[in-house]
């Protein structure tokens, strides 16, 4: 792998609980991300995956610089962003943006299109004349396959797969490095869904962007990334790349998902499949030693007792003390 | 053939809205018999959802026009009278939804809201619906279901609701379960848990199930039947192995081109369906789906294709001949072009 | 549960206390003339106004002076005098009490009864035209200024002026330990007039939220399971939408407990709300001081109440 231009180590974000009557003092906290740590090289796609509250958003919230990390590092560029403010911060923000799951809520509806994909250049003084703003507005539509003309409508009057080209648009339209995309396609109909990603793909061709891709749909996400990690309760469980998580995957949890996608061709699995049993535990209590041994199928007395690093076995790296065998 | 147990014919629903007439069903005909599965599978907008709903009559309104006919065990739901479909409601067939928290009412306790639905159609003293209501949430796989009969469902996780909106389903032993998206909001391995628990309930209890649905996944695990909807149409209905090995209508092949799956060959880009469906206000002339159909002829705009059954009990709406249909698929389904699909289509390889 | 109680009555505590400072602030820091005076009316001799002084510890620095406020408020009940009636003020307070709860709880049942009803009806027959007959009579009992209505309904009919003299005795109050019959014909009127505005916005309330309500998932659910449309309204809908009704009646009604100042004037009765109004206009300064600390104190006090009741009517409210 050439040198990571993206660098995450041992990052942390916990939501703090508090009770009290009057003055309310911490008791405990969400770990909602509770040191994850991964490189991402140019031009690669990450996938993050995981059950509802694994923390893959909060992740997600955190390289864009829209939370703050408890604590951890994230390298972009060889800059340090983690604590970076005011103009570092904002010059940062250029190169790094986001694609938000809801085409509906994500777009301000009293702002028409145009205004919206050229906000972020207003908001970084660029092309400050109002024709070479609006010229590159309409190349940004045409780039993201929307029609130049309809500049003037508002998001209402679009279909839910023309509003998140909308907001691919709009975040692409500084020419940023890195691209965030917190479940861009499901809330979008299948036939609509595939338009989406494969204008992902093509823009990440022609623009050499590397994407952070987060999508509770393994199918979706094996079909767009380089490489994925596998998220359970705030820390990773694998990351491997594309082909070996799908076909040989070394964490019980990365089995469990896999099993439990359904397969639009009838008869694959024959119900024989082991069904991950229960919720996943709360965040704020999770399981001691290795977070998953409560709903794993392999777990002996030394998962609910000691913690199992991330240790690399082949392409993958797993954190589990029985790794599945290829 | 028996008589099915639920029988819908040229089944319409509209709403004047005030943009215009909003054509949701143009006239659906489907069966199902006593404890088999039906999936049905569409868009947004294809109207898959109202159907389900106007079956139990929870479209009708003062906007509301239904048309059509769906004969349950003997009488009409569509003409009903109110308080007849009421006792239908609940008891013969039953529905889950979506959503499971915003479905149940964040007021009440679980059990009372199962209680409630017990005792809706009977005179249950309340100590045994109490009783009842247990054994529904050990039914469906609560564990602790005595003590879990007092919580709220905001107490719950999203895979427990679900359970518990089944388990008030099935208070009455329903003869048909409509479930409309019921793991769409869910987390694959919570969706693959209710799946399970559906198709184990469907045939421990004899209890037909009608599955909504927009994800083909979901459907090639449930249902048996399929049929595939298109703005308000069914277009192609077939038994679930034929509808992925063999599938008839262009918008089926449309659909299986567009997903991304989790096994084969990854690098292949994806074949999206080109633009989007048509209006339901003003229906475009001929096949709704010519505009977006590659293999759309010039007669495809201006007739309306009927929804034709073949010699093996499948149906499909498209006027392109069903031979050349079936010998177009083998082509596209190893990844050829539809340029290719399109010469065998139209006859000229 | 317990500990929410907690949480909202510790709250409470320090909001009086809050607001009693600032009560004091208003009273004796802001006003610049000599406070005795202020204090002692209109006609007072010179002696008075220095015993007053001394009295009150006037002459002392301001904290001495909030300290003895506050020991007068918490250890004696002591609000001041009103040296224009010549009675403590806590005394004069109490006495007028019964008559503003008539006036105030009775107008509540009144409104909250024919308000919710009306509500409900027009949710649920939406658009037709006993909902838009309603609505609009709603907003002009919502549009009319009490006193005008007050005055419409004593030429109306009341016994001495009134064109149709149904109602014998407005005008003249009677508190209910005397006369209950009396009490009631008096008291008809005034009910009416004061429920009429707030029973419109009740309705207009219950019927938006109603609405929203209706259409929520649990109701389609409710429906599904065979339920009749009656238990589906009253115990699903009405049951959710109920909530904002519960806030603004607590918070209504505690509001006018402290007075209903236009109501107790126009129908001559002798409530706080008219003692607030004579003390005005007789720059009673003890006296004024008292009623708006009594006034402050029913409405943070309706608040407890509220959100008490909030708790309880909603589980998720109880569970942080």
């Amino acid at each position: 792998m050439s040198e990571p231009v993206l660098k995450v180590r041992d990052l942390v974000k916990h939501f703090p609980i508090t009770r009290g009557v009057v003055l309310q003092r911490e008791v405990g906290a969400v770990r909602a991300v509770d040191g994850v740590s991964f490189d991402v090289a140019q031009g690669e796609t990450l996938g993050l995956v995981g059950e509802t509250g694994c923390g893959k958003s909060t992740t997600a919230r955190m390289l864009a610089r829209l939370i703050d990390p408890t604590s951890g590092e994230i390298e972009f560029d060889g800059e340090n962003l983690s604590g970076i403010k005011g103009r570092a911060l904002k010059e940062a923000r250029r190169q790094i943006q986001m694609v938000f799951q809801d085409p509906y809520s994500s777009l301000n509806p009293r702002k028409r299109v145009g205004s919206i994909i050229e906000e972020p250049l207003r908001i970084h003084g660029l092309l400050s004349e109002g024709d070479a703003r609006r010229k590159r507005v309409q190349e940004l539509m045409d780039r993201v396959g929307l029609n130049p003309e309809h500049y003037n409508r508002f998001p209402h009057e679009f279909s839910g797969g023309q509003r998140q080209r909308i907001g691919v648009a709009r975040a692409i339209a500084l020419g940023p490095r890195l691209l965030i995309a917190d479940e861009p396609v499901s809330a979008l109909d299948v036939s609509i869904q595939a338009q989406i990603l494969n204008l992902l793909k093509d823009l990440q061709k022609d623009m050499g962007l590397t994407i952070i891709f987060i999508a509770h749909d393994l199918s979706v996400v094996r079909h767009m990334c380089d490489r994925v990690a596998v998220m359970y309760l705030g820390k990773i469980a694998e990351i491997a790349p594309n082909e070996d998580l799908y076909s040989h995957p070394r964490h019980p949890y990365t089995e469990a998902l896999l099993a439990a996608v359904p397969s639009p061709e009838p008869g694959r699995s024959g119900r024989t499949r082991a069904l991950l049993g229960g919720d996943v535990p709360s965040p704020a209590n999770p399981p001691v030693a290795c977070r998953f041994h409560t709903r794993c199928a392999y777990a002996d007395a030394i998962c609910s007792a000691e913690e199992p690093f991330l240790v690399q076995r082949d392409g993958s790296v797993a954190a589990c003390h029985h790794p599945l065998s290829g | 053939m028996s008589t099915p147990l639920l029988q819908v014919e040229n089944l319409s629903v509209s709403f004047n809205t005030e943009d215009g007439v909003v054509k949701a069903v143009d006239g659906v005909s489907w069966s199902i018999e006593a404890g088999q599965s039906l999936g049905i599978v569409g868009e947004s907008g294809s109207g898959k959802t109202v159907g389900g709903l106007t079956l139990l009559g929870l479209t009708r309104s003062g906007r509301t026009t239904v048309s059509g006919r769906a004969m349950f065990e003997g009488s009409d739901l569509v003409s009903m009278g109110d308080a007849s479909l009421r006792a239908v409601r609940g008891k013969g067939i039953a529905m889950i939804f979506q959503d499971p928290l915003s479905s149940l009412h964040p007021f009440y306790r679980v059990g009372d809201q199962i209680i409630e639905a017990i005792q809706a159609h009977s005179q249950t003293p309340k100590k045994v619906a109490r009783a009842r209501a247990a054994e529904l949430l050990a039914l469906v796989g609560i564990p602790d279901p005595k003590a879990r009969l007092d919580a709220y469902p905001h107490e719950f996780s999203g895979g427990m609701r679900q359970r518990a909106m089944i388990a008030m389903a099935l208070s009455n032993e329903p003869r048909l379960l409509i479930a409309d998206e019921p793991t769409t909001a869910l987390d694959v391995t919570v969706q693959a848990q209710i799946l399970e628990l559906l198709d184990r309930l469907r045939r421990e209890l004899q209890m037909a199930l009608v599955i909504i649905t927009h994800d083909l996944g979901v459907v090639a695990e449930t249902a048996e039947q399929v049929a595939v909807m298109y703005a308000g149409r069914i277009v192609e209905q077939s038994p679930v192995n034929e509808l992925f090995s063999q599938p008839m209508h262009p918008y089926t092949w449309g659909l299986l081109r567009s997903i991304p799956k989790l096994t084969g060959p990854r690098d292949e880009a994806l074949l999206p369906i080109p633009g989007r469906p048509p209006s339901l206000i003003s229906r475009p002339k001929g096949c709704a789906f010519a505009e977006r159909c590659a293999y759309a002829e010039d007669a495809c705009r201006l007739t309306d294709p009927l929804l034709a059954t073949t010699a093996d009990g499948r149906r499909s709406a498209c006027l392109i001949p069903h031979e050349r249909r079936m010998a177009a698929w083998p082509a596209l389904a190893a990844g050829g072009t539809e340029a290719d699909a399109l010469k065998v289509v139209r006859g000229t390889k | 549960m317990a500990r929410y109680i907690a949480r909202r009555l510790l709250w409470t505590v320090v909001l009086m206390f809050a607001v009693s400072v600032v009560t004091f602030v208003i009273f004796y820091v802001l006003p610049s003339a000599d406070p005795a005076a202020l204090r002692a009316g209109r006609h007072a001799s010179p002696q008075q106004i220095e015993e007053i002084r001394h009295k009150y510890h006037l002459d002392k620095s301001l904290l001495d002076q909030l300290s003895f406020y506050f020991k007068g408020i918490l250890l004696h009940g002591d609000f001041g005098i009103s040296y224009v009636n010549d009675q403590p003020v806590a005394k004069l307070v109490f006495s007028r009490l019964p008559a503003t709860i008539s006036v105030a709880v009775g107008a509540a049942v009144l409104w909250l009864l024919s308000g919710v009803a009306i509500g409900i009806i027009s949710a649920v027959r939406r658009h037709s035209k006993l909902d838009r007959t309603t609505m609009s009579l709603a907003l002009v009992g919502i549009s009319a200024p009490v006193y005008w209505l007050g005055l419409v309904a004593l030429y109306l009919f009341a016994d001495d002026i009134g064109l149709i003299p149904l109602f014998g005795g407005s005008g003249s109050y009677q508190p209910i330990t005397e006369d209950p019959l009396a009490w009631l014909n008096s008291m008809i009127l005034p009910w009416v007039v004061l429920a009429v505005a707030f029973a419109a916005f009740y309705s207009r309330l219950l019927r938006g939220t109603l609405i929203e309500v209706m259409g929520e998932d649990y109701i389609r659910t409710a429906r599904a399971k065979g339920l009749p449309e009656r238990t589906v309204v009253m115990h699903h809908g009405v049951r959710a939408a109920i909530t904002p009704i519960v806030t603004a009646f607590g918070l209504d009604l505690g509001a006018l407990l402290g007075g209903a100042v236009l109501v107790e004037i126009v129908f001559n009765i002798p409530g706080i709300g008219r003692l607030a109004y004579d003390a005005i206009l007789h720059s009673d300064l003890f006296l004024i001081q008292g009623t708006v600390l009594l006034a402050a104190f029913f409405v943070i006090g309706a608040n407890l109440v509220v959100d008490v009741v909030y708790a309880y009517l909603d589980p998720r409210v109880r569970y942080e």
